[in-house]
Formats: C-alpha cells, structure tokens, sequence
C-alpha cells in the first residue's frame, strides 16, 4: 500500500444531533480496523446512589429527571416496580391510561429523533432548519406530531418534561370528558398525517447494511408490547423481569462512563427495530397493510431501517392511544391506596429506546435501601460497536476521512443514543498507518 | 411566538445553547416549540445548538443559554471559554441555578459513589460537587425551573428582541393557585405542599392535579421555611420526611439548603 506510511487524525470536537457526548476512536492499519471504541464520558450524575433513603412516593419525582426526553419511561418502570412489590392492583382506567401517557412518550420522542435528529442526514442537510428548507412540509408534519404527543403527556401529567401526574398505585387525577373529546379529535385528525410519515420515511433511500444481531424487547400476549410484558429475544428465549440478572450482565471498560450490557456475553440491540422485529405480527391490520405497501419487510438486518421502525410506531402509538380513550369515562378515582411492604421491587417496560429495567430494594418504611437502573443506551453500546465495525467494512474503508466519519455518525443515530443516561458529544479520530 | 418580517440576517442576534451536566430537559423548551421553532429560527441566528444540529462551540454570540451544572473538571474550563465569547449569558433550569438534582451529591455522607457504581473509579472524571454556572462565571440572568418552559423561554427570548430586560417572577406558587382559583391542598386536604416557599412559573400544575407541590422552581422571595416546616410537623412528617422536602430538586439553593441544615441539626 502505498500509503502505508501515512497517518491520519480527525478531531470533531461535538457529534451533533445525539443527545450527549461521547468519542469514537478509529485506527485503520494496512486497510483493516485496528482499533474501534465507542467511549462515552457524559458525567454521571449518580441516581442509583441519592435516590437511597428517598421515600418510594418521591421515586417518580426523582428518576423522572434522568432523561428529560423520556421522563414517563422512567417514572412508569417505578411506579410498575414498586406496585408489584407492594402488591397493589391498578384501577383498569388506570392501567389503560398508563399506557396512553406512554403513547404520548413514544410519539413525542420519535417524532424528534427523525425529523430533528436523524432525517437530516439522508438528505445531505446538516440539521433540521436546512431539511426545512427542502422539505418544509415534511418538517413542519413531523414538528406537528411531536407537539401532539407532548399534548397527550400534558393530559395526564400537566407538563411533557418532567411531568407531575404519575403517583404510585395509579395517577393523581383523570382528564374531565371534555378534553378527552378533543383529544380524541386530535389523534384521529394525526392518522393521516402519521400514514404519510411512515410513506416518506419508508422512501428515503438507506444503505443496504446486512447485519446478523439479536433482537431483545418486551413481548405480552394482549398486544405490542409498552408498558407491561416479558422480555424476548430473538433467539426464541422469554425471561420474567426478576430473571434479568440470570441472562443479562452488565460491566464496566474504563473508557466509558456507560456501563456496558450483554445477552450471555453478546451484544444486542434494543428499540425500535427490536420491538418490530419480535412484535410485527401484533401490528394492527391497517398498519400491516400500509406496511406491505411500503416494502418494508420485517424481521429486517439493516439497523438503517431504524428510522421507518420509529414512523410505524408513531402509527401504532397513534392507533392505541384512540383505542384506548374511545370509550373514556372518568374513574371514581384515579388511584387506589399503597401500603409500603419490604422487599425487592423490579420492572421494566419499553422506553422509547428500548428496554428499561429498574430494581429497588425497600425498607418496611417504604424508603430506598439500593436502587439499579439499567437504561437502553448502555445495553445498545456494545451493539453500535459492533455495527460500526461491520458497517465500516462494508461501507468501504478506502473511503476518505470526512466520509467515514459522517457515515459512522449515521450509524450511531440509528440508535438515538439518550446520552443524558449514558453520554454527550462524539470526538472522532482516525488514525491511519 | 408570531411572527412579523425577519429582521435582515445582519441584525439577527447570534444565539448558542450549551449543555452540561443535565438530563437535557431544557433545550427541550426550544425543541418542542412545534412549528414554532422554525419561527424562532428564523428570527435568531442559533450558530450552536449541538442538539439540534448547529456546532460553533467557541464563536461569538449575543445569548448564550447554559442548560446544566458543572461536574466535570472540563465543565469549568468550558464555561470559562464561554463566557468571554457571549455578551449575554443566560443559566436556564435547576441544574443551572442550583446545580440540580445530581447536587444532592454535594450533602452526601461520606462514601465512595464513584467505586460503588464503577469497576474502574480511575477513569471517572467527575467533580466532587455539582454547581451552579453563577459559582463559576458572571451570569446575567437566570431561569429557575425543572424544567423550564415554553413560555418562559420564549418570554426571555422576545424581551431580548425588544432590547428589554428580563423580568423575572419570584412570587411563591401560592399566588398562581389563587389567580387559577384553586384550592388550597395544605389547607383542605392536610397535603405537605411546597407552594408556600416555592417560585412560581409554572402554573401551579402540582396542585392543579390535587397533589403537593416538590419545589422544583427553587425557593421564592421571602420563603419562610421555618413556618412550612412547623406547619408539615403540625400535618404528622417525620423528621427525616421534612428535610428530605428541601433536599430535592434544588437542595443546594441557599434558602433550601440552609432549611435543610437547620432541620438536621434540630433533629439531631
């Protein structure tokens, strides 16, 4: 090789559009990858250890403010944890409506992530002001769907960051009727709208990127799989939340902040895609068939198609939240009694990137002895490595410097990595010997 | 906001947004304008704003909003850098003001957080302490709130458009409860409410939903945490409960901060 010799180094001081920071180290010897590592240095903030000694009625509060994107992710893993262990049984109306707030979530932090976060790099734009300017009607629709999904926080939580409502053993108050109403109008208004998200994102021209991976995300007989379920993997396995340790381990490398998590010792993916993947035959039909429509076919290898995975979900998330206020009457009320018991407390559920799982260990008093929190981001770390590892290698790398890291970029988002829980910018080097 | 003629790009103001340590929460204020926000863009020149996109880190800018606390030793470096580039710098939310929930680090007993989380403690670069900007810079004004909201960014926005000074509101939440004609959850439910001590801005949403407010906004003017304090004796909390109201989302605002001491030394 002729310039065997020759070493190059790039510095990008900030990854833009993910939500955190974080360094990739890249050294390519005589045409190979010598070195990949994905580091993350977002500075931890310490949760697990301030939420001890905290009441279990403040727990909502406080972990809320992990991740001000995915706050209902957060508090509804809590709150399904400690009613386990307390042994209360949610009000159906309760129930039900936890899982439209979770809607909200899911339309709210999709809808960012592709049209702020990740379109804008299919289009050859910087961000999404630029993609404003060449598809301002695509931009504006994706602007109006996140609104309405903050809307539908705000109807059960007051606000869609950080938001008040959720208390355990239900919420603190229901919606009157008549916001429901105009809810209702509000979402069936969104159908069309997300039915053309899902045309358009499933038309932007992605990599062709075959990838063999596993898929890992929470499965329930009754329907896709948010709130409440099992975890399957792609491998055919069903764990109960409690067996997570038997399965799942978590460990530390000294260059990240994140603590790294495997499936018996594999990386795994986690999110949208998982979820599609292992959940698709539960899709509503009307879905299914804009889907056929479409082309996309699933289970799919290519994590590009973690963009379209996202419209779908809006879709579904859109579907599910009128199913379920269709026939909406206010409860005689909205939460029932608590009594704290001691003990171990574990949920999870699906925050809009993928498996949350909590663990508290509680006192008779109903205060925090540990706590443990294994977000998405850290269990789709050791898979982004991996991805960029075989996306490099197909992608080519003779390609030059600029182009290898805005293609790695790409890669990186198809995860929307939540870099508060884990990380914040992205420095990139590339040596080259 | 509504939009009149863009002002020519020359005379539009160059705005940056800057993340620390934080959740993320309030640059959520901006990005979930809704279409609002290609209004907002198109008024102000946003040159960094690494979330959304734009990356300029070390330009110059009229507005610099400051989301998050410093915990990091680069933390104080960068805000150092920051501030000689900005003409206006603007701290937004608790991590900003008061160094956030993470600073409930800084109250801590003793204890090796950083080994009990990491097999390698080494390779954790993380202060002590988290702190507000203010500890570290000149800030020229602050936004209390966890998060803050549309408005209120919006509110500071337009007034810099209009070349005024931000005003602030450091009423208690009891003002805007009365104002939404609600009612009283200490007073008719015996709830530990915060309202009494707590800045208003944010509506009253706490009590709205018939529960306590937790002091997110930070402490008003002229909060008397000595009275709250009898009063949530008076409604049967423990000791431990009462400080535990102060120690939250901004445990280490002064006012807050010191109604926690006292009560921890009183109960000792």
């Amino acid at each position: 090789m002729t310039e065997s010799l020759r070493s190059v180094s790039i510095h990008v001081p900030v990854l833009a559009r993910v939500e955190g920071e974080g360094a990739l180290d890249l050294r390519i010897d005589n045409g190979e990858i010598a070195e990949l590592r994905l580091r993350i240095f977002e500075p931890p903030r310490f949760f697990e250890k301030f939420l001890e000694g905290h009441l279990y009625s403040e727990i909502p509060d406080m972990v809320a403010r992990i991740c001000g994107i995915c706050p209902v992710a957060y508090q509804a893993t809590a709150a399904q944890a400690l009613e386990k262990l307390f042994g209360v049984e949610l009000d159906p109306w309760a129930r039900d409506m936890r899982r439209v707030f979770y809607c909200g979530e899911w339309i709210q932090s999709h809808s960012l992530h592709i049209h702020l976060l990740a379109a804008p790099d299919f289009f050859g734009c910087s961000n999404a002001i630029e993609l404003a300017r060449i598809a301002p009607e695509e931009v504006r629709r994706g602007l109006r769907i996140q609104a309405l999904g903050n809307e539908l926080m705000d109807l059960f939580g007051a606000r869609s960051v950080h938001p008040v409502g959720v208390r355990i053993g239900g919420f603190h108050a229901a919606p009157a009727l008549s916001r429901i109403k105009e809810m209702r109008d509000k979402l069936r208004a969104a159908l069309p709208e997300a039915e053309a998200l899902v045309r358009w994102a499933a038309r932007i021209p992605v990599p062709q990127d075959d990838q063999g991976f596993v898929s890992v995300a929470m499965r329930h007989p009754d329907g896709y799989a948010i709130e409440q379920g099992r975890i399957g993997v792609s491998d055919g396995a069903r764990i109960e939340a409690e067996a997570f340790d038997d399965h799942f381990a978590e460990h530390h490398e000294p260059f990240s902040t994140a603590l790294f998590c495997t499936y018996h010792k594999r990386p795994y993916l986690v999110g949208p895609l998982a979820r599609l993947n292992l959940n698709h035959a539960q899709l509503p039909e009307a879905i299914k068939a804009l889907l056929a429509e479409t082309g996309l076919e699933l289970p799919s290898r290519n994590l590009f198609h973690s963009l379209a995975a996202r419209a779908v979900e809006i879709l579904l998330a859109l579907h599910e939240a009128l199913r379920l206020l269709e026939n909406y009457r206010p409860p005689d009320s909205p939460w029932v009694p608590v009594t704290p018991r001691a003990g171990v407390a574990i949920g999870c559920t699906e925050a809009p990137r993928g498996l949350l799982w909590h663990r508290y260990e509680m006192d008779d008093d109903g205060r925090v002895v540990s706590a443990r929190i294994v977000p998405p981001t850290s269990q789709n770390q050791g898979r982004i490595e991996e991805d960029l590892r075989l996306s490099l290698l197909n992608f080519g790398l003779d390609q030059p410097d600029d182009a290898l890291r805005l293609h790695c970029e790409k890669v990186i988002r198809n995860y929307d990595p939540c870099i508060s829980c884990a990380t914040h910018f992205l420095r990139m080097r590339v040596a080259r010997t | 906001m509504n939009a009149s003629a863009s002002p020519p790009a020359a005379a539009k103001p160059r705005v940056a947004v800057h993340k620390f340590s934080s959740c993320d929460g309030c640059q959520l204020a901006f990005l979930n304008l809704g279409e609002d926000l290609l209004t907002l863009a198109d008024r102000v020149d946003l040159v960094h704003f690494a979330e959304a996109g734009p990356l300029d880190p070390d330009t110059e800018v009229d507005v610099a909003f400051i989301e998050g606390s410093v915990y990091t030793p680069e933390d104080m470096e960068r805000i150092q850098r920051i501030r000689r580039h900005s003409r206006l710098l603007i701290a937004i939310g608790a991590c900003a003001v008061s160094g956030g929930i993470q600073a409930l680090r800084n109250s801590a007993d003793g204890g090796d957080w950083v080994a009990q989380i990491y097999a390698h403690p080494e390779a954790i670069d993380s202060l002590e302490h988290s702190t507000p900007i203010a500890q570290h810079v000149k800030v020229d004004f602050e936004l209390w709130g966890c998060p803050v909201n549309g408005p209120q960014m919006l509110a500071v926005v337009n007034s810099l458009l209009l070349g005024v000074t931000p005003s602030d509101n450091a009423d208690k939440v009891c003002t805007e409860c009365k104002r939404r004609s609600l009612t009283c959850v200490m007073v008719s439910r015996g709830v530990a409410c915060m309202g009494p001590v707590t800045r208003a801005a944010c509506g009253a949403l706490c009590p709205s939903l018939g529960r306590d407010c937790y002091g997110c906004y930070g402490p008003a003017a002229q909060a008397n945490t000595d009275a709250l304090a009898a009063r949530f004796t008076h409604l049967g909390l423990d000791p431990r409960a009462i400080v535990q109201r102060f120690r939250s989302i901004n445990s280490q605002a002064p006012v807050f901060l010191a109604a926690a001491d006292k009560l921890r030394k009183h109960n000792d």
